[in-house]
């Protein structure tokens, strides 16, 4: 090709093509320009003058929150919400001058949610008052030709039909914050998002993907027609392990104490119910919590927005003596036969250790010493142990770490070491605090749920669960988009016998003569359990009676328990604070009652109950020719 | 060059140049009303409008450092130029900053750099430099086309991880341009759209439902009438409401109320079309159909094979980029994100595009030395 002349005719022809197709695809161009500027201009003026082509968002239903039988625990209703579209309002402080006027002074400042929108698009809503009564949105409509720009629009609002109960647990939503819109994507002004339990832990599934619709508007804002749309996803059912009956029992059972209630599966790790008291009401935040109320909440010296179960963190008083029982017999510092002489107290140094038992309780083996709570035994146990042993065999059981359960600011409790010690304190370990951690006093701090794990381990063979409360998160459509399983997060790893002992010991807490857990005896089914109480504040040598205490110092009374002790299939774990009695008096009736209703035993009048298995008690414990299950 | 030849100022090619000139200051004008909320803004504090002149004046100065060199230097080092090109495109994923929801863009210090810009140009080089020394010459077979799928393939896929399918789809538009004028044979052409036909619903056939909907949306985000559907509505209200002679300079309307997140850059036409009405859309799509032809013209008149294939694949770049986008924002193509070229804010784009018009006027200029 030196010469253009030689160019060949195919290349040529090709140029000449190419040049053909740029001339007819411009001038098909040129048609469309036509047909949209000069055809269709008229119309598409008309549509530009008023932003006549808006884009609405259709939000997406919030999952709802259901127990394990399908019970609604969250649920969703409609609320008239009064918005206002700046852009159609033309004169936006007449126009809210003339709301406030209608709608009265205690309809709030108005012109608030207008300041804190003026940086958005003049044609976005803003919500200006949520969940409008019937009076006022008669008013909003009848009016609504003298208010240009103002609408009134039925939204989803998050409702909380059992109020307080599993309050905790459910958590709430509200308004997403400054904080929340930067650091996670697609949320937007005014948009709810969950704040705590499992609203929170599971908003991306309970929440959705809202839809939207192109909307053709009139000169005053009011829609036309919708030109297309995106139907909204609605978020997934979240299925909780939670039963709600089971539920309202055990806050019926702490009502008017403050304290805690767990009740878990353990053969999976389920928790069945999870009470703390006092409570709050979800929907006071659903609906935007005021000022002076969230003051009211935080500052009650009765701390109801305190989650007790996961965030409140306890002495676990005798009850930590199923954890001594099981490193005294695994590490072979005692034999199921060893026998220890309590006379009420146990000389150490210059101090001297007592019994909770002034008396004494006689030569005792560790049956016994389980059965009646003798804390000179387990003081025995704790010097031969060790401290570093006993902390190591806790936190076998989970204790001194979260459980992650899947609540935020999960507690995981104290359990006290000469390295923690040192670490916390600088200071090092003396022999005399190791008595007190054998009985469950002084450092060792344990939050009820674990408790609650902590006995299902002994309870299903020494299997421990991580704690869960949900089930699976399904579409609406049913099709499951997340189910949880157990998860195992340890093994005890004792000898069988060792599993046995302590289960049959913790069976005659319940059953035996003067057991101290005698409370929570159930004639249908064999239950087992521990009692404990745990000091506040340790006591002078001279007994005080409880009402002469003052409050704060007052004893926390704990009670474990599982049921039935062949093959357990449910564990419970009861926390009073400040009780001012001991376990056995007031937490073990309050087990004993969950224990009943979840096996369907005594449905009527649980109080009558109460009483007349209180004589049972005693009637049977003397007739039964043993306390030993024939394991 | 030791010795300017005066035939070289002779040749020139001032209309491309001028053609060039014109539509970028039109750009840079219509960036302005874009972008500036009202208009009592004066024109050196709108961030935008200065740094779209630097490029410009940046995209000059390589232009005119392109024409003054004999592009048939380029020509043997046609290859390092692609190797160059290629070697960004391999940084972006390591080193790129994202934006949009793609890594595209190599940071530095003072502006960004999008090597995908750069490779429309690097491809039609290197491509202009294979079909030169291809013994097929206006007889080209499928076999002797493999080299340029070769060659397209490489930065294709770079870029397509980025991902930015719109500009690889340019990409593969300009290689199969660059081909039909080569000479690839029209059976060939005819084989090609066989098996891709064929392969595209076996392909399809395996994707999930999800990923199938995600393609669509990808291929055609108008479908999202939340997203790109909206804007597309949105603009075609801008241009229709432009009517004849338009609303004005600066007093477009639709523009100044953010409905299109991309005025400035994908959707610059919109604004323009309001403010300048049919008119002014006619005389900018005449702008643009001059260059065209011009550059047919010079591919159709240059000395060798790599000036010719040159000059038409850079033509063929602008070409395929302001139909798509004029298209796109007529609503008659689906969304991709290609820019208006000399038009739409952006550096990578606007000097790539400048120095391609360089190479053009370059050809033009030597095509009557030896």
């Amino acid at each position: 090709m030196t010469n253009r002349h030689e160019m060949p005719t195919e290349f040529r022809r090709r140029l000449a093509a190419a040049v053909t197709i740029v001339l007819v695809v411009f001038g098909l161009t040129t048609v469309r320009l036509w047909r949209l500027q000069i055809s269709e201009g008229d119309r598409y003026r008309s549509l530009s003058e008023h932003n006549r082509i808006r884009l609405k968002r259709v939000r997406a239903t919030r999952g709802v929150i259901l127990d394990r039988d399908g019970e609604v625990l969250v649920d969703n209703r409609p609320s008239f919400d009064l918005v206002l579209v700046p852009e159609d309002a033309k004169d936006v402080p007449r126009t809210i001058e003339a709301l406030t006027r209608l709608l009265g002074p205690e309809a709030g400042d108005l012109s608030a949610a207008v300041a804190d929108a003026r940086n958005r698009p003049p044609f976005e809503e803003i919500v200006l008052l949520r969940d409008l009564d019937w009076e006022r949105t008669v008013k909003i409509e009848t009016h609504q030709f003298e208010l240009p720009g103002v609408s009134v629009q039925v939204g989803p609002r998050r409702t909380y039909p059992f109020g307080e109960m599993a309050a905790h647990l459910l958590g709430y939503v509200g308004q997403v914050n400054q904080r929340e819109l930067e650091s996670r994507s697609g949320y937007r002004p005014g948009d709810l998002i969950g704040k705590t339990g499992a609203e929170r832990q599971w908003e991306d599934y309970l929440r959705g993907i809202d839809g939207g619709q192109q909307v053709e508007v009139d000169a005053l804002g009011r829609k036309l027609r919708v030109l297309s749309e995106v139907p909204e996803t609605s978020g997934h059912n979240l299925v909780l392990t939670l039963d709600r009956d089971l539920q309202i029992v055990a806050e019926e059972a702490l009502a008017g104490r403050e304290g805690s209630v767990v009740a878990m599966d353990p053969r999976t790790g389920e928790i069945l119910a999870m009470a703390s008291r006092p409570a709050f009401d979800p929907n006071v935040f659903a609906r935007g919590i005021r000022h002076d109320e969230w003051r009211a909440l935080s500052e009650d010296q009765r701390h109801p927005l305190r989650s007790r179960a996961i965030q409140g963190t306890y002495p676990p008083g005798s009850t930590f003596k199923i954890v001594m029982a099981a490193a005294a017999l695994e590490e072979g510092v005692i034999t199921p036969f060893t026998r220890i002489g309590c006379g009420g107290g146990l000389r150490f140094g210059k101090r001297t250790f007592h019994c909770w038992r002034r008396g004494g309780h006689g030569s005792v083996d560790l049956h016994d010493a389980l059965v009646h709570s003798c804390d000179v035994f387990f003081y025995q146990v704790g010097q031969r142990l060790g401290i570093d042993t006993i902390s190591e065999y806790a936190k076998r059981f989970g204790l001194g770490v979260p459980t992650n359960v899947g609540i935020q600011h999960e507690s995981g409790g104290t359990v006290p070491s000469r390295d923690w010690k040192e670490q916390r304190f600088g200071e090092p370990w003396y022999p005399g605090e190791t008595l007190s951690v054998a009985i469950g006093q002084g450092y060792m701090t344990s939050t009820p749920l674990q408790m609650a794990n902590l006995t299902a381990a002994i309870a299903n063979g020494g299997t421990l669960f991580r704690p869960r409360m949900v089930k699976r998160a399904e579409a609406t459509d049913g099709t499951v988009a997340f189910s949880d399983e157990s998860v195992v997060v340890g093994d005890l790893g004792f000898k069988k016998s060792t599993i046995l002992q302590i289960r049959d010991a913790l069976f005659g807490v319940v059953n035996a003569r003067r057991g101290t857990g005698a409370r929570a005896k159930i004639d249908e089914i064999d239950v087992g359990g521990k009692t404990g109480t745990s000091q506040v504040r340790r006591l002078s040598k001279k007994r005080v009676k409880p009402e002469n205490i003052p409050r704060r110092y007052r004893d926390h009374a704990w009670f474990v328990a599982f049921a039935p002790v062949g093959a357990p299939e449910v564990v419970v774990a009861v926390l009073v604070e400040h009780a001012g009695e001991g376990g056995g008096k007031v937490a073990a009736p309050i087990a004993r009652t969950v224990l009943a209703k979840y096996f369907g035993i005594e449905d009527e009048d649980a109080a009558m109950d109460r009483v007349a298995s209180f004589r049972h008690d005693h009637d049977h414990a003397t007739v039964r020719p043993t306390t030993r299950l024939p394991f | 060059m030791r010795q300017f030849d005066r035939r070289l100022a002779y040749h020139f090619d001032w209309l491309l140049l001028g053609l060039t000139l014109v539509v970028t200051a039109s750009g840079v004008a219509t960036i302005y009303s874009a972008t500036t909320g009202s208009a009592d803004g004066r024109l050196l504090a709108n961030p935008l409008v200065v740094r779209q002149m630097a490029y410009a004046a940046a995209g000059l100065v390589g232009l005119l450092a392109v024409v003054l060199f004999d592009y048939r230097h380029l020509e043997r080092h046609a290859y390092v130029v692609y190797a160059l090109v290629v070697l960004l495109l391999v940084l972006v994923p390591l080193i790129g900053t994202m934006g949009g929801g793609a890594r595209r863009w190599l940071n530095l210090g003072v502006v960004s750099l999008q090597p995908s810009e750069l490779a429309k140009v690097g491809v039609v080089i290197a491509l202009a430099r294979y079909f030169h020394h291809s013994p097929a010459t206006g007889d080209c077979s499928l076999r002797d086309a493999l080299p340029a799928f070769v060659l397209l393939g490489i930065p294709g896929g770079l870029i397509l991880i980025q991902p930015d399918l719109g500009t690889v789809g340019l990409i593969a538009l300009v290689c199969f341009s660059v081909l039909f004028f080569a000479g690839l044979r029209l059976r060939a052409f005819a084989i090609l759209g066989a098996i891709g036909g064929a392969a595209i619903p076996i392909l399809w056939s395996y994707l999930r439902p999800y990923q199938q909907q995600r393609v669509m949306t990808f291929l055609s985000p108008e479908r999202d009438p939340l997203g790109a559907g909206y804007h597309v509505i949105q603009s075609k209200i801008a241009i229709g409401s432009g009517e004849f002679w338009g609303k004005g300079f600066l007093d477009g309307t639709q523009n100044k109320l953010h409905f299109l997140p991309e005025q400035h850059t994908d959707f610059i036409f919109s604004v323009f079309a309001e403010e300048w009405g049919f008119v002014g859309a006619m005389v900018l799509l005449a702008a643009y159909a001059m260059m065209i032809i011009r550059g047919f013209q010079v591919a159709g008149r240059a000395k060798d094979r790599f000036g010719a294939i040159l000059a038409f694949g850079v033509t063929a770049i602008v070409f395929w980029q302001v139909i798509i986008n004029i298209g796109m924002t007529a609503g008659v193509l689906p969304v991709v994100g290609l820019p208006l070229p000399f038009f739409s804010y952006g550096g990578s784009s606007l000097t790539a595009t400048m120095i391609g018009m360089g190479l053009i006027i370059n050809v033009n200029m030597r095509r009557f030395l030896f």
